[in-house]
């Protein structure tokens, strides 16, 4: 039984790095309608960036996140400026293969700059440690991740339902004419939007190094259960994602305690079934 | 069952969320009549040709062809059956050749569709039968051109040959004069009278510019909120008040 | 063209040999990306899964019955039954939902081949597939045990593959799948089982992806899951771009293309995939006809200039 409680909670943590990956993926799609397949690379460049401010420049723990955040925004800002921007008018075929050819860029410049092999930065000291719970040591860093998991969720909520700007952003997501038409921005929001999103994975990444490490590969294996999860709640539906993130992350936990063989291959069959049978989502109204 | 209908549709309905857009129709086409359905915008007259095309399903009534009931069939069940339309947003083979946008529909009746091996220059029987619809409709001259680059009143016209190249017993045509010139206007106006002469197709057409449906039909049916108004030969309509006060009054007023 | 890579041999080292069957292999699997791509309209992320049902059924058959020509049917009839059960899924989607599911179904297949250690080797793989004699009932049976038999195996086959796909595309079901690109509710109305034709164009593409992928085992003479991941998916996404999507030759000039890109910035450095991703970038937002139709377009302006 504490095993099985234990194990929840592990999946709680990690359900926290697919929600804020997905989060991400999620607002961006919701408001320009563009599957960003390099989400999973801006996760990965917000982890190295972590590394560097972090592991080698040694700045302070908060500000080398904060820093990270700002250049993995940055960069999604020039990748919607002045790429993406010019393409929205065609087929959205073109959209995927140019945010694939985005992956390809940033996985080997991450390999250019920082090599090919893994790196972990020491956990804080004021994180370090564990808990006891269920009878076990549970690491403090994971009840860390899931805290600020939790609050980045309950600011989105505040910021997307009670917010003005959250509101513009709304309104942009539902009707770009209309928006446009009562004298919203447009570009801006868009810009404004893919900027954030991007943060939101770097948000995920650079927290994730002390403990999931940072290595080429894993832009590409975060972006796979980013596309899982997203599908999962719904394209676009932010509470979907957050669910979905929970169910996902909490069953991939007790997936490798019951059935660790096929625990990659049964979450891509709810991932079939949800766009077979509910494609708007398993949480959609 | 009328023994000569050739379209009966019977207590047909469709909503949309709160919307019945369509609400219990009773409607009858017979051979040989230019039927026009008009009615003010959102009256239901696309959703019913949606319904009788296949396009959406209804949520309940009946829809019978040449007195076989269609009512689930697929979209190019009914189309093989005789049953055709044009859109009223444009709606051709962008990419394709002006010959080719009447050749895929030509060559899907014939059967040819299905073959993988067989070269597209040896389908000599479609070919000439294309080559004779855009003679029927004057695009001969444009025939290689892609049909994404011909003009926008040359498009409404090939939308005319591909809607009557299934060889339709019925043809829907949703507002084929929207946003043509009145040169142009009259030239596929004068073609549909002629087609429905010269080829065994009735036609049946949504169309809100009132010339052309009192020039042009033989029948109108007046459409509001998702229902039948009235129906009968023009000159009737013209007198009906009922009609006039939702439709033509408002026209007349503005 | 063809007379060239049918003298190859004598002129050519084993490497270049090499390269060349790599080539061949490439443009086989990105003809078939693009019929159901550039021809029908439908994006697929999962090709890898169909490339490597083909390629771990060929390499199975091999293991157990030393035929080259038992294991190339075998995984070119395995992979099309794979692509026609999931092609009847995934064409119920369209656009984005297409592309995800197709994505999904190529990582279960992967994620197959990774874990079901006792009949694909796990992530070790299968290893030791013999060049196994081509013994096509009713002939004698051939040996293509050197490079240079293989290569002449690898190119019938995708010759003959090749002019398939040409008369395919432009034979009236090729002209009914465009039709179905440009507008499906149009074609839908040209009396076009649409569903039906997309199934058909989704199962030839797996058909295309099983056999490109059957042909890879007796070069490398092993199979690893790695070649089901949805990154080898994207290489015949990749080769059909950078040679253009709307032209029949396109993924063939662009799989060589991909491979000279490859063989050039290797020379020069390790990271040729970010060069790839800059030319794709490139392409996507400069020239997204690919490289075939620029030189079409320049060809036509020269000829048009020389009229006058």
């Amino acid at each position: 039984m504490d095993t099985i409680a234990f194990q929840g909670l592990i999946g709680l943590s990690l359900a926290m790095y697919l929600w804020l990956i997905s989060a991400g993926l999620t607002i961006i799609f919701g408001v320009l309608r563009i599957v960003n397949f390099a989400h999973g690379s801006l996760f990965m460049m917000g982890a190295y960036l972590a590394f560097t401010f972090y592991g080698q420049l040694g700045l302070p723990f908060w500000l080398a996140i904060l820093l990270s955040l700002l250049g993995v925004g940055l960069l999604g800002l020039v990748m919607e400026r002045f790429f993406l921007r010019r393409i929205y008018s065609i087929d959205e075929a073109y959209q995927l293969l140019l945010t694939f050819g985005f992956i390809l860029i940033l996985d080997d410049a991450v390999k250019i700059i920082w090599g090919g092999v893994f790196k972990i930065p020491p956990i804080p000291a004021f994180l370090d440690g564990a808990w006891r719970a269920f009878g076990r040591p549970f690491p403090v860093y994971n009840a860390f991740v899931i805290a600020v998991g939790l609050l980045v969720a309950v600011l989105l909520w505040a910021l997307f339902e009670k917010s003005w700007w959250g509101r513009i952003v709304r309104a942009t997501a539902s009707d770009r004419e209309m928006a446009n038409a009562i004298g919203v921005n447009v570009p801006r929001v868009f810009s404004g939007v893919f900027m954030f999103g991007s943060m939101l994975a770097a948000l995920g990444g650079a927290m994730g190094t002390p403990v999931r490490v940072a290595s080429p590969g894993i832009g590409a294996a975060m972006i796979i259960q980013a596309f899982i999860i997203t599908v999962i709640g719904g394209l676009g539906n932010l509470k979907g994602a957050f669910v979905s993130s929970l169910m996902v992350g909490i069953l991939s936990a007790y997936g490798t305690l019951f059935f660790p063989v096929f625990e990659l291959f049964f979450i891509f069959v709810i991932m079939v079934v949800v766009l077979l049978v509910r494609p708007q989502g398993l949480f959609a109204r | 069952m009328t023994a000569s209908a050739l379209l009966q549709v019977a207590g047909l309905r469709k909503r949309f969320g709160e919307l019945a857009a369509v609400d219990g129709v009773e409607l009858t086409l017979v051979p040989a009549r230019l039927t026009a359905i008009i009615g003010p915008n959102g009256a239901g007259k696309t959703t019913l040709i949606n319904l009788v095309t296949g396009a959406l399903r209804p949520d309940s009534g009946r829809i019978y062809f040449k007195g076989e009931e269609i009512t689930r069939l697929a979209t190019h069940h009914r189309v093989r059956k005789g049953l055709s339309r044009s859109f009223q947003l444009m709606n051709i083979f962008g990419r394709l050749s002006v010959l080719e946008n009447v050749l895929v529909p030509v060559l899907s009746r014939l059967g040819r569709t299905v073959d993988p091996f067989s070269r597209l220059e040896r389908e000599a029987e479609a070919r000439a039968e294309a080559e004779q619809i855009l003679a029927e409709i004057g695009l001969g001259h444009a025939r290689a051109h892609p049909a994404g680059a011909i003009s926008h009143g040359d498009q409404r016209l090939l939308e005319l040959g591909m809607a009557i190249a299934p060889a339709p017993a019925l043809c829907f045509l949703d507002e084929p004069s929207a946003g043509l010139t009145p040169v142009e206007r009259t030239t596929v106006l004068d073609l549909i009278r002629r087609l429905s002469v010269e080829r065994r197709t009735t036609f049946a057409i949504v169309e809100h510019d009132m010339d052309v449906v009192f020039s042009l039909s033989d029948w109108i049916v007046v459409m509001n909120r998702g229902r039948v108004l009235a129906e009968g030969p023009p000159s009737l309509i013209r007198e009906n008040r009922e009609v006039r006060e939702v439709y033509l009054g408002e026209d007349a007023l503005a | 063209m063809v007379l060239i890579l049918v003298v190859l041999p004598s002129l050519a080292g084993r490497y270049s040999l090499y390269l060349v069957i790599q080539i061949l292999i490439l443009s086989v699997f990105s003809l078939g990306f693009n019929l159901l791509f550039g021809y029908t309209g439908l994006l697929s992320f999962g090709q890898a899964g169909f490339f490597a049902v083909g390629a771990y059924a060929c390499a199975k058959i091999l293991l157990a019955v030393p035929n080259l020509f038992l294991g190339l049917l075998g995984g070119v009839v395995i992979a099309a039954a794979a692509a026609l059960l999931l092609g009847f899924l995934s064409v119920r989607h369209t656009r984005i939902y297409f592309s995800m599911l197709t994505l999904a179904f190529g990582m279960m297949i992967y994620s197959i081949a990774w874990k079901w250690r006792d009949f694909t080797g796990g992530d070790d793989g299968l290893v030791g597939i013999p060049r196994a004699p081509l013994a096509i009932p009713g002939l004698p049976a051939l040996s293509v045990a050197s490079m240079e038999r293989y290569y002449y195996v690898v190119l019938v086959v995708s010759l003959l593959a090749i002019w398939l796909m040409y008369r395919l595309v432009n034979s009236p079901l090729g002209l009914a799948l465009q039709a179905i690109r440009d507008s499906e509710s149009r074609a839908e109305f040209a009396g076009i089982a649409v569903r039906t034709y997309r199934l058909v164009a989704f199962t030839i593409a797996g058909l295309y992806a099983g056999l490109a992928g059957a042909l890879l085992p007796p070069l490398e003479n092993t199979v690893t899951p790695p070649i089901a991941h949805w990154s080898t998916s994207a290489e015949p996404v990749l080769a059909t771009l950078l040679g253009g999507i709307h032209v029949f030759g396109g993924p063939i000039v662009g799989a060589f293309l991909f491979f000279m890109i490859k063989d050039v910035i290797v020379r020069f450095t390790e990271y040729w995939l970010i060069w790839l991703g800059v030319i794709v970038v490139a392409l996507v937002m400069g020239f997204r006809g690919g490289v075939v139709s620029m030189f079409a377009r320049r060809a036509a302006r020269a000829e048009a200039a020389s009229d006058r």
